[in-house]
Protein backbone atom coordinates (compact mmCIF):
# COMPACT_ATOMS: atom_id res chain seq x y z
CA UNK A 1 0.00 0.00 0.00
CA UNK A 2 1.42 3.36 -0.97
CA UNK A 3 -0.11 6.30 0.84
CA UNK A 4 1.67 8.93 -1.20
CA UNK A 5 0.68 8.50 -4.82
CA UNK A 6 3.37 10.99 -5.81
CA UNK A 7 5.86 8.20 -5.28
CA UNK A 8 4.29 5.89 -7.89
CA UNK A 9 6.47 6.66 -10.88
CA UNK A 10 5.49 5.43 -14.33
CA UNK A 11 8.16 6.98 -16.45
CA UNK A 12 11.41 8.79 -15.82
CA UNK A 13 13.74 10.67 -18.10
CA UNK A 14 16.51 12.56 -16.39
CA UNK A 15 15.02 15.05 -13.94
CA UNK A 16 11.56 14.72 -15.48
CA UNK A 17 9.38 12.15 -13.77
CA UNK A 18 5.84 11.21 -14.63
CA UNK A 19 4.15 10.06 -11.45
CA UNK A 20 0.63 8.81 -10.85
CA UNK A 21 -0.64 12.21 -9.71
CA UNK A 22 0.38 14.00 -12.91
CA UNK A 23 -0.75 11.17 -15.16
CA UNK A 24 -4.21 10.85 -13.65
CA UNK A 25 -4.61 14.64 -13.48
CA UNK A 26 -3.92 14.78 -17.20
CA UNK A 27 -6.35 11.93 -17.73
CA UNK A 28 -9.14 13.76 -15.90
CA UNK A 29 -8.37 17.00 -17.72
CA UNK A 30 -8.35 15.24 -21.08
CA UNK A 31 -11.67 13.53 -20.30
CA UNK A 32 -13.30 16.82 -19.32
CA UNK A 33 -12.01 18.67 -22.38
CA UNK A 34 -12.82 15.86 -24.80
CA UNK A 35 -16.36 15.33 -23.52
CA UNK A 36 -17.09 19.06 -23.52
CA UNK A 37 -15.65 19.50 -27.02
CA UNK A 38 -17.46 16.48 -28.38
CA UNK A 39 -20.82 17.50 -26.91
CA UNK A 40 -20.67 21.19 -27.80
CA UNK A 41 -19.60 20.45 -31.40
CA UNK A 42 -23.18 20.42 -32.61
CA UNK A 43 -25.50 22.22 -30.25
CA UNK A 44 -29.17 22.51 -31.01
CA UNK A 45 -31.32 25.42 -29.98
CA UNK A 46 -34.54 23.54 -30.51
CA UNK A 47 -36.52 21.50 -28.05
CA UNK A 48 -35.02 18.29 -29.38
CA UNK A 49 -31.44 17.90 -28.25
CA UNK A 50 -28.96 15.13 -27.72
CA UNK A 51 -28.94 13.57 -24.27
CA UNK A 52 -25.33 14.65 -23.71
CA UNK A 53 -26.23 18.27 -24.35
CA UNK A 54 -29.08 17.84 -21.92
CA UNK A 55 -26.64 16.51 -19.30
CA UNK A 56 -24.26 19.44 -19.72
CA UNK A 57 -27.11 21.95 -19.61
CA UNK A 58 -28.41 20.44 -16.38
CA UNK A 59 -24.92 20.59 -14.87
CA UNK A 60 -24.25 24.18 -15.90
CA UNK A 61 -27.64 25.50 -14.77
CA UNK A 62 -27.34 23.65 -11.45
CA UNK A 63 -23.92 25.22 -10.82
CA UNK A 64 -25.31 28.62 -11.83
CA UNK A 65 -28.22 28.29 -9.41
CA UNK A 66 -25.91 27.27 -6.57
CA UNK A 67 -23.56 30.20 -7.23
CA UNK A 68 -26.51 32.59 -7.33
CA UNK A 69 -27.86 31.20 -4.06
CA UNK A 70 -24.56 31.39 -2.23
CA UNK A 71 -23.15 34.66 -3.45
CA UNK A 72 -26.41 36.55 -4.10
CA UNK A 73 -24.76 37.88 -7.25
CA UNK A 74 -25.01 37.17 -10.94
CA UNK A 75 -23.14 33.90 -11.52
CA UNK A 76 -21.70 34.80 -14.93
CA UNK A 77 -18.16 35.79 -14.02
CA UNK A 78 -17.70 33.09 -11.35
CA UNK A 79 -19.11 30.22 -13.36
CA UNK A 80 -15.92 29.26 -15.27
CA UNK A 81 -13.72 29.17 -12.17
CA UNK A 82 -16.11 27.54 -9.70
CA UNK A 83 -17.56 25.19 -12.31
CA UNK A 84 -14.12 24.00 -13.35
CA UNK A 85 -13.09 23.40 -9.75
CA UNK A 86 -16.24 21.41 -9.04
CA UNK A 87 -16.15 19.35 -12.24
CA UNK A 88 -12.45 18.54 -11.89
CA UNK A 89 -12.68 17.44 -8.26
CA UNK A 90 -15.95 15.59 -8.80
CA UNK A 91 -14.71 13.69 -11.85
CA UNK A 92 -11.38 12.78 -10.28
CA UNK A 93 -13.22 11.47 -7.19
CA UNK A 94 -15.88 9.63 -9.18
CA UNK A 95 -13.39 7.84 -11.42
CA UNK A 96 -12.19 5.98 -8.32
CA UNK A 97 -14.55 3.16 -9.33
CA UNK A 98 -12.24 2.40 -12.27
CA UNK A 99 -9.75 -0.31 -11.20
CA UNK A 100 -6.13 0.83 -11.19
CA UNK A 101 -7.07 4.48 -11.06
CA UNK A 102 -5.84 6.51 -8.10
CA UNK A 103 -7.69 9.79 -7.56
CA UNK A 104 -5.21 12.66 -7.98
CA UNK A 105 -7.07 14.50 -5.21
CA UNK A 106 -5.61 11.94 -2.77
CA UNK A 107 -2.28 13.69 -3.22
CA UNK A 108 -1.46 16.83 -1.26
CA UNK A 109 0.23 18.37 -4.32
CA UNK A 110 -3.00 18.44 -6.34
CA UNK A 111 -5.18 19.79 -3.55
CA UNK A 112 -2.55 22.37 -2.60
CA UNK A 113 -2.47 23.55 -6.23
CA UNK A 114 -6.28 23.87 -6.28
CA UNK A 115 -6.28 25.70 -2.94
CA UNK A 116 -3.59 28.10 -4.18
CA UNK A 117 -5.81 28.89 -7.16
CA UNK A 118 -8.60 29.81 -4.74
CA UNK A 119 -6.10 31.86 -2.73
CA UNK A 120 -5.17 33.79 -5.90
CA UNK A 121 -8.74 34.09 -7.18
CA UNK A 122 -10.03 35.81 -4.02
CA UNK A 123 -7.98 39.04 -4.47
CA UNK A 124 -8.39 38.92 -8.24
CA UNK A 125 -12.19 38.95 -8.02
CA UNK A 126 -12.15 41.26 -5.00
CA UNK A 127 -9.95 43.91 -6.60
CA UNK A 128 -11.81 43.54 -9.87
CA UNK A 129 -15.11 44.36 -8.20
CA UNK A 130 -14.22 46.81 -5.46
CA UNK A 131 -10.93 48.35 -6.50
CA UNK A 132 -7.56 48.00 -4.80
CA UNK A 133 -8.14 50.47 -1.95
CA UNK A 134 -11.49 49.10 -0.89
CA UNK A 135 -10.19 45.55 -1.09
CA UNK A 136 -7.13 46.25 1.05
CA UNK A 137 -9.22 48.24 3.48
CA UNK A 138 -11.32 45.24 4.42
CA UNK A 139 -8.26 43.60 5.96
CA UNK A 140 -8.20 46.40 8.55
CA UNK A 141 -11.81 45.86 9.56
CA UNK A 142 -13.26 46.20 12.15
CA UNK A 143 -10.10 47.79 13.56
CA UNK A 144 -6.50 48.00 12.45
CA UNK A 145 -5.68 45.72 15.34
CA UNK A 146 -7.31 42.82 13.44
CA UNK A 147 -4.95 43.11 10.45
CA UNK A 148 -2.57 40.24 11.36
CA UNK A 149 -5.48 37.98 12.26
CA UNK A 150 -7.20 38.62 8.96
CA UNK A 151 -4.02 37.80 7.05
CA UNK A 152 -3.48 34.69 9.16
CA UNK A 153 -7.06 33.63 8.53
CA UNK A 154 -6.54 34.00 4.80
CA UNK A 155 -3.50 31.71 4.93
CA UNK A 156 -4.91 29.13 7.32
CA UNK A 157 -8.15 28.70 5.42
CA UNK A 158 -6.14 27.99 2.27
CA UNK A 159 -4.20 25.27 4.08
CA UNK A 160 -7.43 23.95 5.57
CA UNK A 161 -9.00 23.78 2.10
CA UNK A 162 -6.08 21.73 0.79
CA UNK A 163 -5.77 19.38 3.78
CA UNK A 164 -9.53 18.79 4.01
CA UNK A 165 -9.85 17.47 0.47
CA UNK A 166 -6.57 15.56 0.71
CA UNK A 167 -7.42 13.99 4.06
CA UNK A 168 -10.87 12.89 2.99
CA UNK A 169 -9.76 11.28 -0.24
CA UNK A 170 -6.62 9.74 1.24
CA UNK A 171 -8.55 8.33 4.20
CA UNK A 172 -10.93 6.56 1.80
CA UNK A 173 -8.03 4.81 0.08
CA UNK A 174 -6.33 3.92 3.35
CA UNK A 175 -9.49 2.54 4.96
CA UNK A 176 -10.18 0.32 1.93
CA UNK A 177 -6.59 -0.90 1.99
CA UNK A 178 -6.74 -1.71 5.71
CA UNK A 179 -10.11 -3.48 5.33
CA UNK A 180 -8.71 -5.54 2.46
CA UNK A 181 -6.23 -6.94 4.96
CA UNK A 182 -8.84 -7.72 7.65
CA UNK A 183 -12.18 -8.54 5.95
CA UNK A 184 -11.43 -8.80 2.23
CA UNK A 185 -14.83 -10.01 1.06
CA UNK A 186 -17.69 -7.59 1.50
CA UNK A 187 -16.77 -4.52 3.55
CA UNK A 188 -14.21 -2.89 1.22
CA UNK A 189 -16.94 -2.46 -1.39
CA UNK A 190 -19.26 -0.81 1.10
CA UNK A 191 -16.52 1.56 2.16
CA UNK A 192 -15.70 2.27 -1.48
CA UNK A 193 -19.33 3.19 -2.11
CA UNK A 194 -19.18 5.43 0.93
CA UNK A 195 -15.99 6.90 -0.55
CA UNK A 196 -17.88 7.83 -3.73
CA UNK A 197 -20.45 9.70 -1.63
CA UNK A 198 -17.71 11.45 0.36
CA UNK A 199 -15.97 12.34 -2.87
CA UNK A 200 -19.03 14.04 -4.30
CA UNK A 201 -19.74 15.89 -1.06
CA UNK A 202 -16.14 17.03 -0.84
CA UNK A 203 -16.21 18.28 -4.44
CA UNK A 204 -19.38 20.21 -3.65
CA UNK A 205 -17.89 21.61 -0.46
CA UNK A 206 -14.66 22.61 -2.15
CA UNK A 207 -16.59 24.59 -4.75
CA UNK A 208 -18.98 26.08 -2.18
CA UNK A 209 -16.15 27.18 0.10
CA UNK A 210 -14.25 28.73 -2.81
CA UNK A 211 -17.42 30.61 -3.73
CA UNK A 212 -17.99 31.71 -0.13
CA UNK A 213 -14.43 33.03 0.15
CA UNK A 214 -14.73 34.92 -3.14
CA UNK A 215 -18.16 36.24 -2.21
CA UNK A 216 -16.89 37.50 1.14
CA UNK A 217 -14.23 39.51 -0.68
CA UNK A 218 -16.61 40.97 -3.26
CA UNK A 219 -20.02 41.34 -1.68
CA UNK A 220 -19.35 43.85 1.08
CA UNK A 221 -20.40 47.11 -0.54
CA UNK A 222 -22.92 45.73 -2.99
CA UNK A 223 -26.59 45.96 -2.39
CA UNK A 224 -27.88 42.57 -1.46
CA UNK A 225 -30.50 41.18 -3.75
CA UNK A 226 -32.65 39.79 -0.95
CA UNK A 227 -31.66 41.28 2.40
CA UNK A 228 -34.63 39.77 4.18
CA UNK A 229 -33.46 36.17 3.86
CA UNK B 1 14.98 -0.27 25.52
CA UNK B 2 16.63 1.13 22.44
CA UNK B 3 15.78 4.25 20.49
CA UNK B 4 13.90 2.25 17.92
CA UNK B 5 11.53 0.56 20.35
CA UNK B 6 10.97 3.81 22.20
CA UNK B 7 10.13 5.78 19.06
CA UNK B 8 7.87 3.02 17.75
CA UNK B 9 6.02 2.74 21.04
CA UNK B 10 5.55 6.49 21.48
CA UNK B 11 4.40 6.88 17.87
CA UNK B 12 1.78 4.16 18.12
CA UNK B 13 0.45 5.35 21.49
CA UNK B 14 0.32 8.94 20.31
CA UNK B 15 -1.42 7.91 17.10
CA UNK B 16 -4.13 6.13 19.08
CA UNK B 17 -4.52 9.04 21.49
CA UNK B 18 -4.67 11.53 18.62
CA UNK B 19 -7.45 9.61 16.95
CA UNK B 20 -9.36 9.05 20.20
CA UNK B 21 -9.23 12.59 21.55
CA UNK B 22 -9.39 14.18 18.12
CA UNK B 23 -12.65 12.48 17.22
CA UNK B 24 -14.54 13.28 20.42
CA UNK B 25 -14.81 17.01 19.75
CA UNK B 26 -15.99 16.78 16.13
CA UNK B 27 -18.43 14.01 17.11
CA UNK B 28 -20.11 16.23 19.68
CA UNK B 29 -20.01 19.19 17.31
CA UNK B 30 -21.56 17.28 14.42
CA UNK B 31 -24.23 15.75 16.63
CA UNK B 32 -25.19 19.20 17.85
CA UNK B 33 -25.21 20.67 14.35
CA UNK B 34 -27.38 17.87 12.96
CA UNK B 35 -29.79 18.06 15.89
CA UNK B 36 -30.20 21.81 15.45
CA UNK B 37 -30.64 21.46 11.70
CA UNK B 38 -33.29 18.75 12.13
CA UNK B 39 -35.32 20.85 14.52
CA UNK B 40 -34.93 23.83 12.19
CA UNK B 41 -36.23 21.75 9.26
CA UNK B 42 -39.09 20.48 11.42
CA UNK B 43 -40.06 24.06 12.19
CA UNK B 44 -39.57 25.45 8.68
CA UNK B 45 -39.80 22.71 6.06
CA UNK B 46 -39.83 25.33 3.28
CA UNK B 47 -36.27 26.32 4.08
CA UNK B 48 -35.03 22.71 3.96
CA UNK B 49 -32.84 23.35 0.93
CA UNK B 50 -30.93 26.25 2.44
CA UNK B 51 -30.63 24.55 5.81
CA UNK B 52 -29.35 21.33 4.27
CA UNK B 53 -26.75 23.13 2.17
CA UNK B 54 -25.51 25.13 5.13
CA UNK B 55 -25.53 21.97 7.23
CA UNK B 56 -23.35 20.09 4.76
CA UNK B 57 -20.84 22.90 4.53
CA UNK B 58 -20.79 23.24 8.31
CA UNK B 59 -20.39 19.48 8.79
CA UNK B 60 -17.43 19.49 6.42
CA UNK B 61 -15.81 22.34 8.32
CA UNK B 62 -16.36 20.56 11.66
CA UNK B 63 -15.20 17.27 10.28
CA UNK B 64 -12.00 18.76 8.95
CA UNK B 65 -10.67 18.99 12.51
CA UNK B 66 -11.05 15.22 12.79
CA UNK B 67 -9.45 14.86 9.37
CA UNK B 68 -6.42 16.86 10.52
CA UNK B 69 -6.02 14.44 13.42
CA UNK B 70 -6.34 11.54 10.98
CA UNK B 71 -3.64 13.00 8.72
CA UNK B 72 -1.32 13.43 11.69
CA UNK B 73 -2.03 9.83 12.74
CA UNK B 74 -1.26 8.54 9.26
CA UNK B 75 2.01 10.50 9.25
CA UNK B 76 2.89 9.06 12.67
CA UNK B 77 2.23 5.48 11.58
CA UNK B 78 3.25 5.34 7.92
CA UNK B 79 5.56 8.30 7.27
CA UNK B 80 7.18 8.99 10.61
CA UNK B 81 10.32 11.10 10.00
CA UNK B 82 11.94 10.09 13.35
CA UNK B 83 11.32 6.42 12.66
CA UNK B 84 12.81 6.76 9.17
CA UNK B 85 15.82 8.52 10.65
CA UNK B 86 16.42 5.74 13.19
CA UNK B 87 15.97 3.04 10.54
CA UNK B 88 18.48 4.67 8.16
CA UNK B 89 20.90 5.25 11.05
CA UNK B 90 20.63 1.57 12.04
CA UNK B 91 21.08 0.41 8.44
CA UNK B 92 23.98 2.67 7.54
Amino acid sequence: MTINIDSIIFWQWGPITLNATILFTWLVMALLVLISWWVTRRLSEEVRMSRWQNLLEVLVTAIQDQIRDISRQQPGQYLPFIGTLFLFVALSNLLAIVPGYRPPTASLSTTAALAIWVFVAVPVFGIGQKGLRAYLKQYAKPTLFMLPFNILGELSRTIALAVRLYGNMMSGTVIVAILLGIVPLFFPIVMQLFGLLTGMIQAYIFAVLAMVYIASATVAHQKRVAPAE
Amino acid sequence: MGDMALIGMVSIITAGLTMAIGSIGPAFGEARAVAQALSAIAQQPDEAGTITRTLFVGLAMIESTAIYCFVVTMILIFANPFWDHVVTAAAG
